[in-house]
């Protein structure tokens, strides 16, 4: 019983988000008649700049879920807000950039520049570039003691160690900086060959601070604070191993407390701050008896947990898909919208603005994926680079939400999304019941079969209306 | 498409011509390939180039197999890498099990076990086609997109069944302790972990010998009838329906054969040495490279595909070569940009539906043709 309810819930939370992302392709395809690849990773954007503003912001606003600070209930409705901001504003220019002009263009064409747009997207959002860091050089130096353990560094230059601030230093070996300049051709390698030969003058580290030449990065409390001047040695906590410490030089870095900020997102996977309170709303315990095979009865309890996570979730995607309902048919800008859908050259002849109301489709369809990313990331916590297959399992199985609910009709877009969910989570606890072990790796399977289905028995989708091609 | 109608008609002018001409250009094809494998087998050329040619010549093969379905009958699969999978399993686990359970050893085998490549090329690309064959039946009732997305779903759906598979056995003794029967339900080709030690059988003489035969196929094929019937449908699948173009048929036909070719990419991938062969072959990533490829060199140029697979895969070496400079990580975002860039100014590609050689010949007879 825990067990079904269990499904239950995860399958009404994971449809929340598919039909939100699912309205997306669905209005976009309304009004265009294309398929918006990139939409999904709109979706990648919302989760990845939510994770993004949550890590740099809340540190630097003072928001914690220690008591004083300002509760990360508001932090998560702020970052929600600038998430759902930015991404309508990147769905605007790709429609303007992108799609506007192959508008007349064959399906086809816009098919391909919609592919285009998604990988563009994709692996732009894995090129990373530290826009704020946390730690700053401040000096350099060449390594003392060679042949024992070392305890104390001499300085290149004068520096201010606070206290309370974190350092950290870099070594690099000098043999392997030989190496690697000489095998790219660095221009600094000619100077560090002399400094080997003839211990000349020390070069200095400048450019050659990179990935490949580090040995070991490790960080170092000063044991004292204030100010030395240059070639004065200072102690550090933990010495430094004898091999590591023969002819390397080291860069000392000071650690701001607060988190770097890179963008665009990063190729390594990353956890979201708590924006929300653990909080267990309702628990309740199932018990269920299993008879041995000697007469004995194991008991075996099971919770079903829900969240207030899992509340948020469906309430904010309700929230949303409510007032897109209200939008689409009861105000001006909605009907313009539906005339769109309905014929594009008739509602212009009748003066609707129509770039100005596709333009506003895609910003909308894009803030929705926005919301659908913030909350996938507050579900799953830990989100992945933006080409990970998760991702492109998640824009499609929207998709197939919208395909099966009949593609262009916005309540079918919700329905095939919880029905996309309600499929998957139960197809895999079906399984299970049913003595098939791994049956929930099984999950995009079922979605696809689905839509297979679908699409030979009822090509419209569930709510959609057949459109007869004409001659 | 009114583009398309206008190079349509010149493909038909071409078509009149196509009979007489065929050794005029075949021939310099089947040479260069033929003096490149040469030059190629003959030591000359170190490994490190030899393995660039192997993964151009293999991309060159999976570029024109494809343009038969995306360029020649307007259908946008893009779930191509999938077809390659699946050759690449099926003759991979032909060939693994079968020198297994003969010789013992899949690895340092002599030049007499070569010929093999061929009937497991075969095989593979049989069993491609008929996952081909599979995957066209639905999409006839389906229009360009969602055949798309069903494409991409089958890729994705292989790519998940595959990791769901039995790990490998790695000497006769286990493969007789499980079977034949278990080594085929579920296969025994390793999960998401990858097939290992496949046998080291593709050389440059396999590859280029196929590209030969693919290049020379899809040439025949889109000046015959059945080409013209392709090219049909691509403009406008009512009017083709209307003269008498069996639709239906002819769209699983044009999926069976990029299905064939890439099945026979896929073995020669398969086997390829240095190459360990994993579910995520099967994936959307292998297939937007194809695609890329197959845009870019025009849809239905199978000079323009066989192009855009050569520089793409310069590209790919030029970026490697500046890797130090973190020049790797802009190799898709380039790409991308291309395919965008080349769908706003250049919505035909390269070539379009034209052919290399069509530059040089078509003053003459089209009376000034571009």
């Amino acid at each position: 019983m825990a067990d079904f309810l269990q499904t239950l819930l995860n399958a009404v939370t994971i449809g929340s988000l598919l039909a939100l992302v699912a309205l997306g392709y669905t209005m976009v395809y309304g009004i265009l008649k294309l398929i918006n690849f990139a939409h999904s990773d709109v979706v990648v954007l919302g989760a990845w700049t939510s994770v993004t503003l949550a890590v740099v912001l809340l540190p630097r606003l003072g928001v914690g879920l220690e008591a004083g600070s300002i509760p990360p209930v508001w932090a998560g409705v702020l970052v929600l807000v600038l998430a759902m901001m930015i991404c309508g504003g990147v769905g605007f220019l790709i429609e303007r950039l992108a799609y506007k002009p192959i508008r007349k263009a064959p399906r086809l064409n816009a098919l391909i520049t919609a592919i285009g747009v998604s990988l563009l997207l994709q692996n732009v959002g894995q090129l990373q570039y530290t826009i704020i860091d946390n730690q700053s050089l401040e000096t350099s130096g060449l390594m003392q003691e060679r042949g024992t353990d070392a305890r104390t560094i001499r300085l290149a230059q004068a520096i201010e160690l606070e206290e309370g601030t974190q350092y950290a230093i870099r070594l690099y070996r000098i043999a392997d900086i030989v190496r690697a300049t000489e095998a790219i051709g660095h221009p600094e390698a000619e100077a560090w060959k002399r400094y080997v030969t003839e211990r000349s003058a020390l070069p200095s580290l400048g450019t050659l601070s990179d990935t490949r030449l580090r040995l070991s990065p490790r960080t170092i409390v000063p044991e004292v604070s204030g100010r030395f001047e240059a070639g004065s040695d200072i102690g550090i906590a933990q010495p430094i191993g004898r091999s590591e410490t023969r002819d390397a030089v080291f860069e000392l870095y000071a650690i701001s407390p607060h988190p770097p900020l890179k963008l665009p997102f990063g190729a390594m996977p990353q956890r979201i701050p708590e924006l929300l309170p653990q909080k267990t709303l309702v628990q309740h315990d199932f018990t269920t008896e299993i008879a041995q095979a000697d007469g004995s009865v194991v008991r075996i309890e099971k919770p079903l947990r829900i969240t207030l996570l899992d509340i948020v979730i469906v309430g904010t995607a309700v929230i949303l898909m409510l007032l897109l309902e209200l939008l689409v048919y009861r105000t001006k800008v909605g009907r313009a919208m539906r005339a769109l859908s309905y014929n594009m050259e008739t509602a212009q002849l009748m003066g609707i603005p129509v770039n100005r109301i596709v333009s506003l489709t895609f910003v909308i369809g894009a803030m929705l994926a926005a919301a659908a990313g913030f909350l996938y990331a507050l579900k799953y916590t830990q989100i992945q680079q933006p080409a990970h297959t998760t991702w492109v399992l998640l824009g499609l199985k929207a998709f197939v939400a919208a395909v099966v609910g009949g593609i262009g009709n916005l309540r079918g877009a919700v329905v095939g999304g919880f029905l996309i969910a309600f499929i998957e989570q139960f197809g895999a606890y079906l399984g299970q019941q049913a003595g098939w072990q791994n049956s929930s790796a099984y999950t995009d399977v079922f979605a696809f079969v689905l839509l297979i289905i679908v699409l030979l028995v009822r090509p419209a989708g569930l709510f959609g209306s057949a459109v007869r091609e004409k001659v | 498409m009114g583009e398309g109608l206008e190079q349509l008609s010149h493909v038909s002018d071409r078509a009149g011509v196509g009979a007489g001409m065929i050794p005029r250009w075949v021939a310099p094809c089947v040479v260069v390939a033929f003096a490149f494998v040469m030059y190629a087998s003959g030591g000359f050329v170190g490994d490190y180039a030899s393995r660039v040619m192997l993964d151009t010549g293999i991309m060159m093969i999976a570029a024109v197999s494809l343009t038969i379905v995306n360029g020649f009958t307007g259908q946008f699969s893009i779930g191509h890498a999938a077809f390659m999978a699946i050759g690449g399993y099926v003759s991979g686990w032909l060939t693994y099990y079968g020198l297994l359970a003969t010789l013992g050893r899949t690895t340092d085998l002599g030049a007499e076990h070569g010929w093999l490549l061929l009937p497991a090329a075969i095989i593979g690309g049989l069993a491609a086609a008929g996952a081909g064959w599979l995957v066209g039946l639905p999409s006839l009732r389906l229009r360009g997109d969602y055949l798309a997305i069903v494409t991409l779903g089958f890729g994705e759906i292989l790519r998940v069944l595959l990791q769901q598979t039995d790990r490998q056995r790695f000497s006769s003794q286990e493969m007789s302790e499980v079977g034949l029967l278990g080594l085929i339900v579920p296969p025994d080709v390793g999960g998401a972990s990858g097939f290992e030690s496949i046998p080291k059988l593709t050389n440059l003489a396999w590859v280029y010998l196929m590209v030969g035969a693919v290049i020379l196929f899809a040439i025949r094929l889109k000046y015959s009838s059945y080409g013209r019937a392709m090219l049909a449908i691509r403009e406008d699948e009512i009017a083709a329906e209307s003269m008498g173009v069996n639709v239906t048929r002819m769209k699983v036909r044009a999926f069976m054969f990029a299905a064939f070719f890439a099945g026979v990419a896929g073995t020669l991938y398969a086997h390829q040495p240095g190459t360990l062969l994993r579910p995520a072959d099967a994936g959307y990533a292998r297939s937007f490279d194809i695609v890329i490829m197959v845009v870019m060199g025009g849809l239905g140029s199978i000079s323009g595909a066989t192009l855009a697979a050569i520089v793409v895969s310069l590209l790919n070496v030029g970026l490697l070569e500046l890797a130090d400079y973190g020049a790797m990580k802009w190799r898709m975002p380039i790409f991308a940009l291309l395919l965008i860039l080349i769908m706003i100014f250049r919505p035909q590609g390269l070539f379009g539906l034209r052919e290399i050689w069509d530059f040089f010949r078509s003053r003459d007879r089209t009376g000034g043709g571009r």
